[in-house]
């Protein structure tokens, strides 16, 4: 089993370590990780903004680096979904070949809970966390019960996080609203995004967790954005991190 | 890159308290709503009926319609068809005309707004009451609706003491809801009496029976009909269903998904002509079999008008229904006001982070915010994107496209971390406004891959 690691441009630009984290994390559970050089951007800011075709060409390239390997894995679920449930219409729309990367790429979550199965982390954090439930994470890619629908509860995070020790882990009253991030949505509409942030900040403190954790780079890089800005007490984190905190 | 959508959500947002207290009523809304579907096991399968249902009478209407004017005929109904909003608003004068109405009362109707039918009739010299309490307070405050099921749920009830007040003489500086409440019944008890006939929309109709389903809390629907002698009932095309059966799966899902009730308190079947009465069915299409022939907007015609995805929406409840061009807000109104008139209201669609609750929350399972989506991409075509936005796709499209330009730029991009604050946090950077920026890091994941991955392989 080899598994191509998709690492989003703006984990690359910003959040390299949390890429490191889900490479290193891989390793231990001793998985072939590679990482084909010269990844860029899946295209989802472009056509969430409206300029889907933009995309095009790194949907193609997209395809030729990773077409070959049995699982993409990438720590983003808003970008693993959108390459899944995206990339396979953009590249037939423009008489492509079917895509076989969206058949197997996972987001990191899905990939350990349902293909990798480990039973414990070797991992210790004794702190308390409040999840975030990103909207392509629950609505697109089901990593949990979405709160809309009548079906039984269930956290695929939740349930990795509770594989390590010492950690309480704690969900948001609101527990899958939006925070607002949205990609070109909030620069377009910043008013309304900033707002979205600061409740879902807000609401994540209440729960009197030290971090607000996930699977969405892209939302926690949001909420950081505010939490900075009102110095509020409350940090970020990305659940990969707790996950290989003592890799 | 501002949109109409998102000045007025800014003028909006501009005074807090009332910002908080719209967000949170509504999300009280959408909880009551949980925990009513959440409470039947069987709401996916459902939601998954009500879809087919919708699916299956929106493409056989020739035939539902056929069946719906046989029926409504042999019940001894009138049955009217409108092409669009003008015919709509003739037939109804013609038929008031001839029955010299000089005052009608009416519940409430979204199709009625659609297609402007009180000013019309105001302006021919028709006196015309909204009988809906809600309906009411807008008529008299001679403002629109923000909501489809609660119309003045952004206006505080001191503002509605201080109108009655003034217009139907209630106590002043009182503000007590029954109060008010009372006030308004006992005044629309007269309207009632002395009207000269009655009118309502429909959120169902049954092919199989020839009956108009109209749903209410207030009751005020059953006094219009009971009351007056001539009645008329308008709906559009995409209300037809084919039957009880069908019925009883929208009536479980309506009330529940619309206020987190059960059911309506009145649940009304309009089959026949009160005696030595008219009842007359108006039929009205206003584009909707256009929007038929859409295959990827065509599930917008399943809609029935619950507002859940309003109540569900984030950027509805922080910006308010009139923060929407067009009459219906939120998610469901962004989608039929493109269908209505794209050039007019393509200002809506940026009110959208893409979180998808609406398609969830939908008992008629539109894909609600897939379709804007495709809205956006189509913006471009109507000549209503934004050119900074597509300047900004582009660049990104250009950086993206070249690794080598790309990762090079992410080596030297640690130097704008050290730029001086007034050079990145300034007017022209919507995002630093009241948010900081990430900051880059030292080194890529792609330079640390390669640095890692040389030394092991030396």
């Amino acid at each position: 089993m080899k598994v191509g690691l998709f690492i989003p441009c703006y984990i690359n630009a910003v959040y390299p370590h949390i890429g490191v984290a889900c490479y290193k994390l891989l390793t231990s559970l001793g998985i072939e990780v590679d990482y084909p050089l010269g990844q860029t951007c899946c295209g989802q800011p472009m056509a969430n903004a409206g300029f889907e075709k933009d995309s095009l060409t790194l949907a193609k390239r997209f395809e030729q680096l990773f077409k070959d390997y049995t699982y993409v894995v990438g720590p983003s679920a808003s970008c693993v979904a959108f390459v899944k449930e995206n990339h396979p219409r953009i590249l037939s729309e423009h008489g492509e070949h079917v895509c076989e990367t969206s058949k197997h790429i996972y987001d990191i979550t899905e990939f350990l809970h349902d293909v990798v199965k480990p039973e414990h982390f070797a991992s210790h954090f004794p702190h308390k966390v409040s999840l975030h439930n990103s909207c392509h994470g629950v609505r697109e890619l089901h990593l949990s019960s979405a709160s809309e629908l009548t079906i039984p509860y269930y956290n695929k995070i939740r349930s990795l996080l509770e594989r390590v020790s010492g950690i309480t882990v704690v969900e948001p009253e609101r527990i899958d609203e939006c925070c607002g991030f949205g990609g070109m949505f909030a620069v377009e509409e910043p008013e309304v995004s900033t707002c979205m942030g600061h409740d879902k900040v807000k609401d994540h403190m209440a729960t009197g967790a030290e971090y607000i954790t996930g699977a969405d780079s892209s939302c926690l890089m949001h909420m950081e954005g505010v939490i900075e800005r009102k110095h509020l007490p409350i940090r970020t984190i990305h659940y990969l991190e707790i996950l290989s905190a003592q890799l | 890159m501002s949109t109409t959508h998102s000045k007025a959500a800014k003028a909006f947002l501009s005074d807090k308290a009332n910002a908080k207290w719209h967000d949170k009523t509504l999300y009280m809304v959408r909880t009551k709503r949980d925990r009513l579907s959440h409470a039947i096991p069987e709401w996916e399968e459902l939601r998954n009926a009500a879809q087919n249902i919708k699916q299956y009478s929106n493409s056989h209407l020739p035939e539902l319609i056929e069946e719906f004017e046989k029926n409504a005929t042999a019940n001894g109904c009138y049955v009217h068809y409108a092409k669009d909003a003008e015919e709509y608003r003739t037939i109804i004068e013609r038929i008031l005309r001839d029955h010299s109405v000089r005052k009608l009362v009416k519940s409430k109707s979204m199709l009625s707004e659609e297609c402007h039918l009180n000013p019309y009739l105001i302006e021919k010299g028709y006196e015309v009451i909204e009988s809906d309490l809600g309906e009411r307070i807008l008529q008299l405050l001679n403002a629109n609706p923000s909501h489809i099921v609660m119309p003045a749920i952004h206006i505080k009830r001191e503002i509605v003491g201080k109108l009655f007040e003034e217009k139907l003489g209630s106590e002043k500086g009182n503000s007590d809801p029954t109060y008010l409440t009372h006030q308004a019944r006992k005044a629309l008890r007269q309207d009632f009496l002395n009207a000269d006939a009655g009118m309502t929309g429909g959120n169902f109709a049954v092919a199989s029976t020839g009956e108009v389903i109209v749903c209410t809390n207030e009751g005020n629907a059953d006094m219009g009909i009971s009351c007056q002698k001539l009645n008329i009932s308008a709906f559009g095309i995409d209300k037809i269903i084919p039957d009880l059966e069908s019925l009883a799966i929208f009536t479980r899902l309506l009330a529940r998904s619309a206020t987190g009730q059960p059911i309506t308190t009145y649940t009304s079947h309009i089959g026949r002509p009160r005696k030595g009465g008219e009842q007359h069915f108006i039929i009205v299409d206003n584009g909707r079999s256009k929007i038929l022939g859409m295959p990827q907007h065509r599930k917008s015609m399943n809609c029935i008008r619950c507002g859940a995805c309003m109540n569900t929406c984030p950027v509805y409840r922080r910006s308010g229904g009139y923060s929407y061009s067009y009459f219906i807000p939120g998610p469901i109104g962004i989608n039929l006001g493109m269908l209505h008139n794209p050039q007019k209201h393509s200002g809506n669609v940026s009110a959208c982070s893409l979180c998808l609750s609406c398609s969830n929350v939908c008992p008629a399972m539109i894909d609600l915010g897939e379709q804007i989506y495709v809205w956006r991409q189509k913006l471009d075509v109507f000549g209503q994107a934004s050119s900074e936005k597509k300047l900004m796709s582009k660049g990104l499209q250009f950086l993206m496209e070249r690794p080598y330009l790309f990762h090079s730029a992410l080596k030297m991009a640690p130097i704008i971390n050290k730029m001086p604050r007034f050079l990145l946090y300034n007017r022209l950077n919507a995002w630093g406004k009241d948010r900081e920026l990430p900051q880059f890091a030292k080194q890529s994941f792609e330079s640390w891959w390669k640095k890692n991955h040389q030394s092991k392989n030396n």
